[in-house]
């Protein structure tokens, strides 16, 4: 076989690969493209077009006919501003302090010798497959003992200890902060908190912006808490909002996709910003094992 | 100057306080409330194992454990080696574009369950919704197939294939960037075909990370609960036919209100995802001494 067959036998099959995945890649972004539409598109026009009204103007569409009303009526009338609040205040603040108590945690299964560590590591292991929703019924009554119900520290206090992030910081500290460094500081009397701070964990940046992320976005896209836990309209995040939304306004499917838009959106514009590190320590668990 | 040690209980203390508050306590009511009757979170009475015999007969139950069971394995074995077979494509030397693809296609992981259930409880609306159009235009499908009214499981498993074949995708594809390229090229050389090379050089180097995937996506499947609850109006859906085992712990604990009865159910979750991880965990140990 001659090298100039085995280029253009190389080149088809490059061919047929995109022949594939560009149709595969339109049909997993049309409901994307769908969802902007449904959310720009009146009421009366929801189900006379697929995706926005056909006109004369730029692209066939009538661009006089896209409104903006359903955000206007989001935010004025329903209150969802205040859910896209709550939603950034609880997300942020449980990404923040579960990746710092677990970046801890890890950092010292990792880097410290001591009695009971392998205990340590054993409890964190077997945590990591503890099925949450086993632990809602009890969690809802403990919670209301501790009169915690319907407040912003019932939905965070239970999540910023993460089992799975200690496990992946501890992973992450075996393979970038190197024991050598952590001696050298020591003997020049850097003491352990500012060793921590200061060496290991800017080492462990990229897990650091991965768990983050992970984090956020599954406090974010987190239901069933929010709606166990919390009780008053006023605290509910957007995941419970929009679910509510759409038991009171389920003919109203501009208002629904509009509300489902704006919860959908700062997710993708975080993840643009964090994609490189998300992928990597979304992989480093199960890759390097 | 703290000593390691101390200092090493010192950064563990949080999680460990935290944990013990939050997840072992809880943890040791959930054992206690599985042997009580409970009305809302204030009054209980011991029963005993009466909780799981009535489980053990409740028919309602076993239709959701039935349901779950199904909606789990049609996912996992439709959506994984759909996930394995994009990597594969993406992982193609000499590919443009691999980054835009892949970012097309994890994008769906983003989005929340929730709001992936109100996007496509109206894609799958009769008549007006994007798929049937799409599935009218194509093949000349039925304009008035009655996905969320008859055929709910199929729609929650579409739904999840748009939602996940990409986020898994990403893992097999880290997996197929660490198989050295030598080996691929040397079983080439040696004039293996496409399949043996998948069998002989492929799968072994990537199986470690198959079976992580396989085991978080059985796990993850068998907890469903937010998408048929929204695609199906907080209800089970016709005929208890989106009844999953998570909505009906949700349904006895928060709509009929016994926590204790929920406890119980919590509990069989528990031991049927213990159960999958050892079948699994003996499955893949088992392969390797073949």
């Amino acid at each position: 076989m001659n090298a100039g067959s085995s280029k253009v036998r190389g080149w088809a099959a490059l061919v047929s690969t995109h022949a594939v995945l560009v149709p595969a890649a339109v049909l997993v972004g049309a409901p994307f493209v769908w969802l902007v539409c449904a959310a720009l598109k009146r009421n009366e026009d929801f189900f006379t077009s697929t995706f926005l009204p056909g006109g004369d103007g730029f692209l066939g569409v009538e661009w006089g006919r896209v409104t903006f009303e359903h955000f206007g009526r989001l935010l004025f009338e329903l209150g969802l501003g205040r859910a896209m609040l709550n939603s950034i205040f609880l997300s942020s603040t449980t990404a923040v302090l579960a990746t710092v108590i677990s970046a801890m945690g890890g950092y010292a299964l990792a880097k410290f010798e001591f009695r009971g560590r392998k205990l340590a590591q054993g409890i964190v292991l077997a945590a990591i497959i503890i099925p949450p929703p086993l632990l809602i019924a009890p969690g809802f009554q403990w919670l209301f003992q501790l009169g915690l119900l319907d407040s912003f520290a019932g939905l965070i206090l239970p999540a910023i200890a993460p089992a799975f992030g200690v496990y992946l910081f501890r992973q992450a500290a075996l393979s970038s902060v190197p024991g050598a460094l952590i001696e050298a500081a020591r003997l020049d009397g850097c003491g352990e908190g500012r060793i921590f701070f200061g060496i290991a964990l800017p080492l462990m940046r990229p897990m650091i912006g991965a768990f983050i992320l992970l984090t956020f976005l599954g406090t974010w896209n987190n239901f069933i808490s929010p709606q166990v836990v919390m009780q008053s309209p006023g605290k509910f995040p957007l995941a419970v909002a929009i679910a509510q939304l759409k038991s009171t306004y389920y003919q109203d499917y501009g208002l629904l996709m509009a509300g489902t838009l704006v919860s959908v959106i700062p997710l993708m514009m975080l993840f643009l910003v964090l994609q490189k590190e998300f992928i990597a320590g979304l992989t480093s668990g199960a890759v390097k094992g | 100057m703290a000593t390691p040690r101390r200092a090493a209980w010192g950064f563990l203390a949080p999680f460990f306080v935290l944990f013990t508050l939050f997840t072992v306590y809880p943890l040791a009511r959930a054992a206690v409330l599985a042997v009580q009757q409970t009305y809302g979170p204030g009054t209980e009475r011991f029963v005993g194992l009466d909780n799981f015999k009535a489980l053990a007969a409740d028919p309602l139950f076993w239709k959701a454990v039935r349901n779950t069971t199904v909606y789990t394995t049609t996912t996992v074995l439709i959506q994984l080696p759909l996930s394995l077979l994009f990597a594969m494509m993406l992982n193609r030397p000499g590919l443009r574009g691999r980054a835009f693809y892949r970012l097309v296609f994890f994008s769906p992981a983003l989005v929340g369950v929730v709001f992936v259930g109100m996007i496509f409880g109206v894609i799958f609306e009769k008549r007006t919704g994007l798929l049937n159009q799409f599935l009218h235009a194509v093949i000349g499908w039925d304009l008035d197939f009655p996905w969320m009214q008859n055929y709910v499981m199929p729609s929650l498993v579409i739904a999840t294939l748009w939602q996940y074949m990409g986020y898994n995708m990403i893992y097999f594809l880290a997996a197929l960037q660490n198989v050295p390229r030598e080996l691929t090229e040397a079983s080439e050389i040696d004039g293996a075909g496409p399949v043996r090379r998948f069998v002989s050089v492929t799968w072994p180097s990537i199986r470690p990370v198959a079976t992580f995937v396989i085991l978080l996506s059985v796990i993850g499947s068998f907890q469903l609960f937010e998408l048929p609850w929204v695609l199906l109006n907080s209800a089970a859906g016709p005929d208890n036919r989106g009844l999953t085992v998570v909505m009906y712990l949700y349904q006895r604990g928060f709509e009929t209100g016994d926590l204790g009865y929920a406890s119980a159910i919590g509990w069989m979750l528990g031991m049927l995802l213990v159960v999958c991880a050892v079948v699994q965990r003996r499955l893949s140990r088992g392969e390797e001494s073949v």
